[in-house]
Formats: C-alpha cells, structure tokens, sequence
C-alpha cells in the first residue's frame, strides 16, 4: 500500500495504460512540457516522447475531432481538458462525432477515446472555471460519463476508461486533486457503469456524485451521532446510471434524496428523480428530495460562492427533517 | 455579377496518362455522375428523402483526387458525399441502399445521404455541419503520423484526403486544422472544392481574401489553384501532394475552381444563380471536356467510352434494384449500435 494523491492516481493510471498499450496517447493544452495545469500528465512527455503526450495548440474542437479522428483509425486518445468549461468549445465534436458517430455509420466505427479533466466548481475562480456541466452532456447518445471522487476509484476508473471502445467523459473535481488515500500495491480496475455503496444504512438513500460525496460524507457523520442510519451511494457513472444498486438501496430505505453539484435546473438529479418514478415509485415511502446547486453562474465572492453550491449542513438538516416525518 | 475568376491554364503533356488509367478515370466519372441523376429521379419520385446534395459537375475532383490515391489511405468527406464514398470503392448498391435506409446500406440506413461511411474502404464519413470533418481527418493523418513517429512503423505511410467546400474555409476549423497538420507536417491533402456558393451565400460576400489556395502560405504550406473542371489538371497536382505527403513532407492545400450544375440540395430552389453564370460552367462540363481528351490522344474511341457509360448504366440499375429489394433494418435493432459493444 502506498500513499497517493488524487492527481498522482490519475497519472499513475495513464502511466501503466501507455505502458501496456502503444496506441494510447495523450494530447491537450500543456499536458506535455508543462505536465499538465493540475500536473496529472507530470513527467510522462520526457518518459514517452512528444507525439505519445502531445502538446496542442488552443483549439479545443479542432484537436478533440483530431482526437476522434485518430480513435476511428486505430488510436486510444485521452484528451485534457485543461478545465472542463473550455470543453464547451468543443461541444459539436464531443456529440455529434465523439458520441453519435458510432450510430451514424452503422457500427462501421468505433470511438475508444477519454475526455478527462478538472470540473465543478472550484474555489473562487469566476464562473467559466466553475461549471457543473455534467447535465450538458447526459443527453449526447453514446457518452459514458464517470465521475472519480476519491484516489482509489480514480485510478481504477480511469484506466476502465481508457480500456473502453466507447467515448467515456471522465470528470475529476478541482478540489479533489489533493486527497490521499493508501492505494494497492496491485493493478486494479473499477467498473465504469457500477454504483458505489460508500456507506450501508437503512433509513434514507442518499445518492450523490463528485465532491458532494465528501460533504455527504460529513453530513452522515452528525446524522449518526442522532441515531440516524443513512445509506450513502456514490454514483460514479452518471451514464449510464446503475439503477440496480439505486432500485436495491430504494426496496430496503423506502426514501431518497438526491445530493449533487449539478445545476437543479436539468440536472443529473431531475433526470434521477425522473427514472426512480418510472421504475420504483410503488417502493417510495415519500417524494424524493433533491439538493442542487443554484440555477446561476457561479459567483467569484466567496460568500456567495459557498451558497451556490450544497454544504452538508443542509444536508444533515434535509435527512433529518425526512427522517422525522417516518411513521 | 462578381468578375469570374480566371482558371487556371493547365496542359496535360501528351502520353502522360495511359490509355487505362484514363480509362479507369473515365469511368469513375460516369459513375458519380450517372448515379446522382439516378438520386435527382428517384428524390422527385419520393423514394429517397431528407436533404440531398449531388455532385454532378465536380466529378473532376473526386476522380482526380481520389483515384491518385491507393485502396489503404484515408478519405473524408462532406454532406455532399455520394461520389467521394464511389470514388473510394464503396459500391454503388450500399450507397444506394443507404441513400433509401435500407439495413445494406453502407451505414445500415441509420447514417443517409449526408452520413455515409465505410471502414472497410476508409471512408470516414459524410460529415453534415461545416467544417467539422477536418479534425476527424486530421486524427487520421495524425494516427498515420504516430505510427511512423512514435512507434516506428516504417510501414505507415498512408495519406488522407479531406474534402469540403469554400464556405467551410472562413470557419474556425479549417485554420486550426491547417496550423496544426503544417506544424506536425501530417500526411493529409486538404481539398477545397469551390463551387463559388455556399448555399446561397456567393464565395465573393463571404470571405475577405477570396483565393484560398493563397491561405497555405501564411502555414507555410504549398497551396495550388486548380481548373476543378480538368481531372488531368486535379491529378496531376493531387498525385504530387500525395507524393509529398507519403514521403512525410507535410500538408498540401489544393483548391479546386470547380461548380456545381444542381441547386445546393435537391430542396434549393437554386434562385440566386444567374443563367449566364450556370451556361459558363456547363460548358466546362469536366465530362465531356475529358471525353474531348481521350479522343484526341487516342485513349480510347467513340465505341469504348459508350462501352463504359453502357456497363456504369447497368450498375446503377443493378444498385437501385438492389436497394428496393434489400430490407429495412429491424425495429428490433433500434438501440444496436450506440455503443461498441451493442
């Protein structure tokens, strides 16, 4: 067991994948020299050569159809998104190539490639680096969209990712690059598509994503110390949705409250509400609670910023506030 | 009426195409043309919908670029794709059956005219928005590039074709893409067909600097002006940048003075086109121009070019038999498709 940072997780994934595949490659904006904004691509350009970590010029749907591109005819790129708001850029690439090109041309092609990079909302840095876009994509057919949350799901996931013959949009958290956690000695892989149970309860199923796990987290832990026995789900794929482990935790709880990053508005949770009630809406004890962050751009001010976004005092409040109306 | 462009003066040596080869081309020609005014007819009849853009008058260019070209490299095409995907070997019948939606077609029906694809024959598509095949195909110039580069495959050597048109070339995409394929010298020809309108936006009203060819410079690329009307003029520059590009010397930009005899799609009421105009271009009609030609050099007689125009005629019926009797995907296939795994 060692150690590892969350960005180093990262890059120790691409390392051992670029290792034991010759065709995967790496390009985006400074991911080379530079190592990358968030240094996940640190040392691997000296290690693997320029072509093999490429540094592109700033052109972000021109170099993610190159990306598409080079996965039809053989390649497995990872594309960084320096952050994944300038992945708005390469909007029309991501969808109508990246993700609809396998149906268009009727299976003739296929498109292992990795769109990873910094997402959500970050510490004070402006709404075009603060974005919760994850909603954006969840309507592009063909996209697998997996979001990491701590440095053993990041590793595992990523090196799933990379191994997938279809596009996968992979979102890390800005504030996340910095957790530790001691990681296996061994290889390892993590299932894209599986749900993880952070924490097993009874009373309440608490589905959430990304960072908020962590503030779920924290919540649970004052909702224990009431008595309170919470089951706590960590997404991870938010397509396709892993509505097994989801429908499991609902038979047994009876209630759901969904905690995400994403804007209300849209959202990953609406979709996620949506599909509970067409699926297990005999199962449910009470409507399904949704806590999302504000429908407007994320504010620099500090104060307002940390409105925006869910903190798990609203969350300890929420659970305990279902909990009490239980007969 | 804008000054029309002078075209550029091009003489095919004499012998410098063989009686086959000019042959091959001529019936390459045939095909694309005989096959889209078997599209016009079978659209006005209500077989085939949605939008339809033929080709008829650029088949210089397909021919001329495509047929320079070997079966292993590498073509990317536009909304108006029908003939480059022939021109790359794809047969008539699975471009006809996809133009129908039938389960043959080349994209299983569920791609249609503007989406045609082949990985069998390189085809990597039939793009339907401006500009946006470029990068898929400077990937595949980019795959070859690595192959050779990063893990010394002497063997990599193949070269993509990239199509589209003059409107394209005042979008975002085409200077990114000519920057990065110039910076990393990749094996692609980026062929510019300039058909003089953009739907109904003339060349002229769009773009601040209306000679293309003149964009490479600044990438420090060769660029070429060519008569798009003469396969002869279209050949000799493609098989050049294929040259250059397969020798690992980089990019080539080629633009193509070339027209289109139909309307935008076979939807465009085509009002904007003077009549002057059109008569100017189809008396350039790149087909009967190199009809003119084999004649003159004595490649072929009156009788062999019947014989070909005779056997294009059958394969077309052949495709279009093919494609009424071939069968619709099944509603049980809906989802087949999405992933690589499904």
């Amino acid at each position: 067991m060692a150690e590892t940072l969350l960005f180093n997780a990262l890059r120790e994934a691409i390392d051992e994948e670029m290792g034991r595949d010759e065709t995967v490659f790496v390009l985006g904006e400074d991911v080379g020299q530079y190592g990358g904004s968030y240094k996940v691509t640190k040392d691997l350009y000296d290690k693997y050569g320029e072509f093999r970590v490429l540094d592109t010029p700033i052109a972000e749907n021109s170099f993610t159809g190159m990306a598409v591109g080079a996965a039809m005819t053989g390649l497995r790129p990872i594309i960084e998104g320096m952050n994944m708001g300038f992945l708005l850029l390469a909007f029309n690439q991501i969808a109508n190539n990246a993700g609809m090109l396998r149906y268009t041309s009727g299976g003739n092609f296929k498109i292992p490639m990795v769109i990873r990079g910094p997402g959500g909302v970050g510490r004070q840095l402006g709404a075009e680096h603060s974005q919760r876009l994850e909603a954006y994509f969840q309507a592009v057919p063909g996209l697998k969209i997996v979001a990491c949350s701590t440095p053993y799901n990041a590793k595992g996931l990523l090196k799933s990712a990379i191994r997938d013959d279809n596009p996968v949009l992979f979102f890390e958290h800005v504030l996340l690059y910095n957790l530790k956690e001691d990681l296996p000695n061994h290889e390892y892989l993590v299932p894209l598509d599986k749900a993880e149970i952070v924490r097993p309860g009874k009373d309440v199923t608490i589905l959430t994503y990304s960072r908020m796990r962590h503030h779920v987290t924290q919540a649970v832990k004052g909702l224990v110390a009431k008595g309170f026995d919470p089951e706590v789900i960590d997404l991870i794929s938010l397509k396709p949705l892993d509505f097994e482990t989801i429908g499991a935790s609902i038979k047994k709880t009876h209630r759901v409250i969904v905690v995400e990053e994403c804007m209300r508005t849209g959202g990953i949770g609406a979709e996620i509400i949506a599909s509970i009630n067409d699926r297990f809406f005999d199962e449910l004890d009470a409507p399904v609670l949704r806590l999302s962050s504000q429908d407007i751009p994320t504010p620099y001010n500090g104060k307002l910023e940390s409105l925006t976004i869910v903190q798990p005092k609203q969350i300890e409040a929420a659970v305990e506030n279902m909990l009490a109306l239980k007969v | 009426m804008v000054q029309e462009r002078t075209l550029p003066q091009f003489q095919a040596p004499a012998a410098s195409i063989s009686s086959e080869e000019g042959l091959r081309l001529y019936e390459d020609m045939i095909l694309g043309r005989f096959f889209e005014d078997k599209c016009a007819e079978m659209y006005y009849r209500g077989k085939m919908f949605g939008f339809v853009h033929l080709y008829n008058g650029q088949e210089a260019v397909s021919s001329g670029v495509i047929k320079s070209m070997r079966p292993d490299d590498y073509v990317c095409s536009t909304y108006r794709d029908h003939v480059h995907a022939l021109s790359a070997g794809v047969p008539a019948k699975n471009v006809m059956a996809e133009l129908f939606g039938k389960e043959t077609g080349c994209s299983r029906g569920r791609g249609g005219s503007m989406h045609l694809f082949s990985g069998e024959h390189n085809l990597l598509g039939g793009f339907a928005f401006i500009g946006e095949g470029i990068p898929v195909a400077l990937g595949a110039a980019f795959q070859t590039h690595y192959r050779r580069v990063a893990l010394g495959d002497a063997s990599a050597d193949q070269v993509t074709a990239c199509f589209f048109g003059d409107g394209t070339t005042n979008n975002g995409q085409f200077f990114e893409c000519l920057n990065m394929a110039a910076l990393w010298k990749l094996p692609i020809l980026f062929v510019v067909e300039n058909n003089k309108w953009a739907i109904g936006m003339a060349h002229e009203r769009a773009t601040s600097q209306p000679e293309i060819y003149k964009k490479a410079s600044v990438f420090g690329m060769p660029g070429y002006e060519v008569d798009g009307m003469d396969v002869m003029a279209v050949r000799s520059i493609a098989q050049e940048a294929v040259a250059r590009a397969r020798a690992g010397e980089g990019p080539t930009l080629i633009e193509c003075l070339t027209y289109r005899f139909r309307g935008h799609s076979l939807a465009d009421p085509d009002e904007l086109r003077s009549k002057a105009e059109k008569e100017e271009w189809l008396a350039r009609d790149p087909i009967k121009r190199f009809e003119a030609y084999l004649l003159e050099q004595n490649l072929a007689d009156e009788a062999t070019l019947k014989g070909v125009r005779d056997r294009i005629q059958t394969t077309i019926d052949d495709a279009l038999t093919f494609a009424e009797e071939s069968p619709e995907p099944s509603p049980d296939d809906l989802y087949k498709y999405i992933f690589a795994d499904s």
